[in-house]
């Protein structure tokens, strides 16, 4: 029976053993090799130490804009994101009517992505025409280029993403319907305001729900790339060149995959660190309710 | 929402009414003939058919596959589990773009590029995301259930197949629908394994139909909300099974 379940866990598990094993594991293993070649896919990886390295780290300057440009949009979208979601969020906890029908209202715009998602948001943006300019002229205002424009594309980008809260605003109503309603009660009791009440309870019950949307958050920003593709192709004057874009480049443009595998280690040590921070920094901040804290 | 109804309402226009100050909100006439332009303009009928083809061989392939891995993560006891369940939970941080490369040149070699296989198969072989959601529902359903398949004889299989599959169909619905709008809307995993144009899925489609006609905002919007509507539809018929995926992973995991 014992050995029948043993044998059985493997061969359930299997699938993902496989997958993990030939597009996880493997293909790492081949990254690092390639990291160190130059390779274009059609000849032999020609070995070049760490002159991909090198390269990244000291002599292209599109490596630091890149990053640049990655970090004030992750920086910049990720807390406005949290902020709103949860402006929201707690907007549509008091029991108000229709609830159903906001949360359908907020929810809908973050299932939609891709393409079609870009191409409306260029629409909205388009000097001319768009949905907002056009509103604008209506105040005799005459709008920026938004995309077009070497300090609007950023900013506009981040304007964008503030669409998708929806999905964060779904967990956060999950979470805040989660605090046991005692509490409130006894804080009441002790003559707490509104104010009280939601510092030292609200915040704090939901703190594990923040945790998840920022590390999800963070990772999901720093791996923009359809919007930027779609919309500016990284322009203009490279204002919008994010990390991903300028890797999709080298590796299936110029076919420089030795390098653009550097580039794809260097985002994943960027993604590592912060997520490391954020969790490190987890438990001043962080209260889950149901652990024992040995401090 | 007021983008959207932008987005329909520049639909409907023509391309003379696109360009006027101020907008009108509701067009005078309905120009519905757009939608059937974008049909006649480029091989669109044939990039959804590509889409649908892509997206269902996917949802089969990722429930089959994190059902199983799942069951295996939750139901069953064997040495490794937890070590392999950690990994799992691990490889979720791995930005794609780090294997993506050898995959692409793995499946260069094996002369695959250009074809669905690309695409199909690492989803016919689990994925954290979606195991992780399935494990943790599956954490949730009594294991006496199990114990009474087993005084009745049932394998392990008849378990997940007869007591766990039949209990989890909310959770594997909010896995099929995550699928189904993660593989609609894929345009990286298109965009460099399908390069003739009669493979294209829609968002590649979508892409070279801004190129050729970038000023057409109302054919461009009409095609963008042809390629919405599946992801709208089932948003309206199974918000339910979203919000329930979406709290599973976030608020117990």
């Amino acid at each position: 029976m014992r050995r029948r379940e043993e044998r059985d866990g493997w061969l359930f598990a299997s699938p993902w053993l496989l997958g993990f094993l030939l597009f996880t594991v493997g293909p790492m293993i081949a990254s690092a090799f390639f990291a160190f070649t130059e390779y274009d896919v059609l000849t032999q990886p020609k070995w070049v130490g760490w002159a991909n390295f090198d390269k990244a780290l000291t002599d292209d300057p599109k490596v630091g804009q890149a990053l640049k440009v990655t970090s004030i949009y992750a920086g910049v979208s990720v807390p406005l994101q949290i902020l709103l979601g949860l402006c929201v969020a707690l907007l549509l906890n008091t029991r108000i009517r229709g609830l159903q029908f906001y949360r359908t209202v907020y929810y809908l715009p973050s299932v939609l992505s891709g393409v079609a998602v870009a191409l409306l948001w260029r629409w909205i943006y388009a000097p001319n025409f768009g949905l907002i300019n056009s509103f604008l002229a209506r105040f005799d205002i005459v709008g920026p280029g938004w995309l077009g424009d070497k300090d609007w594309a950023l900013p506009s980008m981040i304007g964008m993403s503030l669409w998708h809260v929806g999905g964060g605003i779904v967990i956060y109503l999950a979470g805040l319907q989660g605090v046991p309603s005692e509490l409130y009660e006894a804080v009441r009791v002790d003559g707490a305001g509104r104010g009280a009440a939601f510092w030292h309870i609200t915040l704090p019950m939901i703190t594990p729900v923040l945790f998840y949307n920022l590390v999800i958050g963070i990772i999901t920003a720093l791996q923009i790339f359809t919007q930027a593709l779609i919309m500016t192709n990284g322009g203009p004057h490279e204002a919008t060149l994010f990390i991903v874009l300028y890797l999709y480049r080298n590796a299936f443009q110029f076919f420089k995959m030795g390098y653009a595998s550097v580039l794809a280690w260097i985002l994943f040590g960027y993604i590592l660190v912060l997520t490391l921070l954020v969790y490190r920094s987890s438990g001043f901040w962080v209260f889950y309710a149901g652990e024992l804290k040995s401090r | 929402m007021i983008p959207l109804a932008w987005m329909l309402s520049t639909s409907l226009k023509s391309l003379g009414t696109v360009m006027s100050l101020p907008p009108e909100w509701i067009p005078r006439t309905f120009h519905w003939e757009n939608y059937a332009d974008i049909f006649r303009l480029v091989p669109f009928g044939r990039y959804v058919w590509n889409t649908v083809v892509i997206t269902l061989l996917d949802v089969v392939g990722k429930i089959v596959s994190c059902s199983l891995v799942a069951f295996a993560f939750a139901r069953l006891r064997w040495r490794g589990r937890e070590v392999l369940f950690l990994i799992m939970l691990a490889t979720m941080m791995l930005p794609p773009q780090v294997t993506m490369i050898p995959q692409f040149v793995v499946f260069k070699h094996m002369e695959l590029i250009d074809t669905i296989v690309p695409l199909v198969l690492p989803n016919w072989l689990g994925g954290p995301f979606l195991t992780f959601l399935l494990r943790q529902f599956f954490m949730s359903i009594p294991l006496d259930l199990d114990d009474a398949a087993r005084i009745d004889g049932a394998s392990n299989f008849g378990i997940y197949w007869r007591v766990v599959l039949p209990l989890s169909k909310p959770a594997l619905a909010a896995v099929a629908i995550f699928m189904f709008n993660g593989s609609w809307n894929d345009f990286f995993g298109p965009l460099i394994y399908l390069h003739s144009r009669d493979k294209y899925t829609i968002a590649l489609g979508l892409r070279s139909f801004q190129d050729q006609n970038y000023t057409e905002w109302h054919l461009l919007m009409a095609a963008s909300l042809v390629a919405m509507l599946p992801v709208v539809l089932i948003f309206f018929f199974a918000q339910k099974y979203f919000i329930q995926g979406i709290v599973f992973t976030g608020v117990k995991g």
